[in-house]
């Protein structure tokens, strides 16, 4: 999958878990970038993209986030 | 399958803010973060009809809230408190003490929580919802565990057994099972560790959503929202095949086939009706060829005399419910229907979308695992009256047949012979008096829920005057029918706090009845007057007129009665005074 594809997808399940589907997303978005993208949702989140990738992140991958690329990353990597 | 978090969220959002939600101020006390347990709750209220207010303490802040009286939780007025240990939180504890203090450990955190539980119950008039501890297992010492107290696992299990007897002494105080959700759904799906490390969310977030549905269960039933009764289909449910194409010697009950799935599941079902559930039959069948295996198969569980209503005929399920519910009187939110058809459970959905339709499994093999998993018939109370139910029901069914004979009403009711048993709450009267207060929904002025120590401190506070009547006639015994609490407000107001009864004694003179008994204890008490109230609810439109039609006048939103003059209207019951 390429990272165009991952963003995509990655797009998709932030709209539906914010219900906001006016959100995009580039590699370089953060928190700070998108309304409602707090602790609490981010949870939410990850839950969410590990289902939709069938992919059970690391804690460590999970803290060590910044940015949507980095998500990508971790998505690539098995 | 258990609803999973986001989906849960998701719904409740689709249907914003309902209309008619009952309200309940819920406290959350937890030793971990509770806000998505929070989130969870307050969701799953939208889809079960309660609008939670909810107070979310500091997590680690369970003992600061409850022992500190100026603490947020009183200053909140909670109707109820959540207080939430786990296992996760309580090992490094339990590792932290001498292996002598170990020993003790869960016979110390019981008297610890039965201290917490004296002063919240003292403080607040909450229902404490007490979470049981899910069973961790370190694996110390392996299985070995077992055998000595020395062991985590062995000190969470004794712990668990004290909850359950401290909830039965206490009758505010409620278990949420969680060791049995963990159970369910085992220790991989309830923790979910790489989530925990950096949120200190003990618990997965789908397992978070079952803990939010088993407290609404809970919560819905202290606050009266509960099944009563289970309607059955027959062919393929309740057994396996068509008795009316395969005959009562093929059908797959005990041996033959799939037999013992329908076996268990009839034995589930008996059970269910032994606690007081009310069993009913609503199949599209010739009668006399539906009830044969009732009456004649030899390994059918289930007996003409378990069920309280059996309609067996070629009209639409929807109607034949419709009548199972006029019979019964009781709400149809209250009922559960079970069908292996989904085109039948679609037409039950369209027209009574208040009815229970679970969605059977395709294979009947996993009817009984999947009707375990949706926890249909939470309930808040258990009376042993409540075994009685389906009887009491099927003399109701006789008295409907005896008052078509009679065209003039009150000869029909001195035919009944009636004897009403008045006094005030007994001992025994205490638990089936709370339990009537939860259930009764249509005839009750102020509906008004009290539990088992409620009632007991009415029953011993001078300033109240409470009756319990229990109703014979010549067809049986109806138990407790009725109860009215008044309360002394002042010198000269004389408070009708409660007045609830039972519809299965409606048109029977017994609010005459009642009325006259009120009067001639308020007279005892020196009263000039009565003061009643009618508080609508959703359920209770049939007592609107229920003051007014006994001769009240309604000033400023209460209802007044003079006693000087007041004739009571003629009834059919003679009174036992006891």
């Amino acid at each position: 999958m390429s990272n165009e594809e991952f963003l995509a997808k990655l797009q998709v399940v932030f709209r539906q878990v914010l219900s906001d589907n006016s959100i995009v997303l580039t590699e370089n978005t953060t928190a700070k970038d998108v309304a409602g993208w707090d602790s609490l949702s981010h949870v939410m989140l990850v839950v969410e993209i590990e289902t939709a990738f069938k992919k059970r992140f690391k804690a460590r991958e999970i803290q060590n986030w910044q940015r949507v690329g980095d998500m990508i990353t971790s998505l690539q990597n098995g | 399958m258990p609803i999973e978090f986001n989906q849960l969220i998701a719904q409740a959002a689709q249907l914003g803010h309902p209309a008619g939600l009952k309200p309940v101020k819920l406290a959350l006390l937890g030793d971990s973060t509770t806000q998505f347990l929070h989130r969870a709750i307050v969701a799953q209220g939208v889809l079960s009809g309660i609008a939670f207010e909810v107070l979310e303490a500091d997590f680690g802040q369970i003992e600061r809230q409850v022992f500190d009286p100026s603490s947020d939780l009183y200053a909140f007025e909670p109707e109820m408190v959540v207080v939430a240990y786990t296992a996760k939180k309580l090992l490094p504890k339990f590792y932290a003490k001498s292996p002598d203090a170990q020993r003790c450990f869960a016979a110390d955190k019981l008297a610890e929580l039965q201290d917490l539980v004296a002063i919240l119950t003292e403080g607040t008039k909450a229902k404490v919802l007490l979470w049981n501890i899910e069973e961790l297992d370190d694996k110390v010492f392996g299985h070995f565990g077992n055998k000595i107290s020395l062991s985590f696992p062995n000190q969470v299990r004794r712990l668990n057994v004290g909850l359950m007897d401290l909830a039965e002494r206490h009758g505010n105080v409620f278990i949420i099972d969680i060791a049995s959700l963990h159970n369910r759904v085992g220790r991989a799906a309830a923790y979910s560790p790489h989530i925990y490390v950096s949120t200190d969310l003990v618990h997965s977030l789908n397992f978070t959503a079952m803990i939010a549905t088993a407290i609404t269960d809970v919560v819905c039933a202290i606050v009266g929202k509960f099944k009563k009764c289970v309607i059955l289909d027959l062919d393929n449910t309740t057994w396996g095949g068509i008795i009316g194409d395969d005959g009562i010697e093929n059908i797959e009950v005990g041996n033959l086939g799939l037999g013992k799935v329908f076996v268990e599941l009839q034995r589930w079902v008996k059970a269910l009706k032994d606690r007081g559930i009310i069993v009913a039959v609503c199949s599209k069948n010739t009668e006399s060829v539906a009830k044969e295996p009732f009456e004649k198969h030899p390994d059918m569980v289930l007996r003409l005399d378990d069920i309280a209503v059996f309609v067996a005929n070629w009209e639409n399920k929807a109607d034949n419910i419709r009548h199972i519910q006029e019979i019964l009187n009781i709400g149809f939110d209250s009922m559960v229907f079970l069908d292996d058809n989904p085109v039948e459970r679609q037409i039950v959905r369209e027209n009574l979308p208040e009815v229970t339709v679970p969605e059977l499994p395709e294979d009947p093999a996993e009817y009984l695992e999947f009707l375990y998993g949706e926890n249909l018939f939470e309930t808040a109370s258990y009376s042993n009256t409540d075994a009685d139910r389906t009887r009491q029901y099927q003399e109701e069914a006789d008295r409907h047949l005896l008052s078509k004979r009679f065209t003039n009403v009150g000869e029909f009711l001195r035919s009944l012979d009636m004897k009403a048993f008045v006094r005030p709450f007994s001992d025994f009267d205490v638990p089936r008096v709370a339990q009537l207060s939860q259930r009764s929904n249509q005839f009750n002025l102020r509906t008004v829920r009290y539990t088992e120590e409620d009632i007991r401190r009415i029953a011993a506070d001078p300033n109240y005057v409470t009756f319990a009547f229990n109703l014979a006639d010549k067809f049986g015994d109806n138990g407790l029918i009725a109860v009215a609490i008044l309360e002394k407000r002042s010198h000269d107001e004389l408070f009708i706090d409660t007045w609830f009864m039972s519809c299965r004694v409606l048109k029977r003179g017994m609010e005459a009845f009642t009325l006259h008994t009120l009067v001639a204890a308020a007279r005892a008490h020196g009263y000039a007057q009565l003061v009643g109230e009618y508080i609508p609810t959703a359920k209770n439109a049939m007592v609107a007129e229920h003051y007014s039609g006994l001769g009240f006048q309604e000033q400023d939103g209460f209802w007044y009665l003079a006693l000087g003059d007041f004739q009571s209207s003629p009834f059919f019951i003679e009174t036992i005074t006891e």
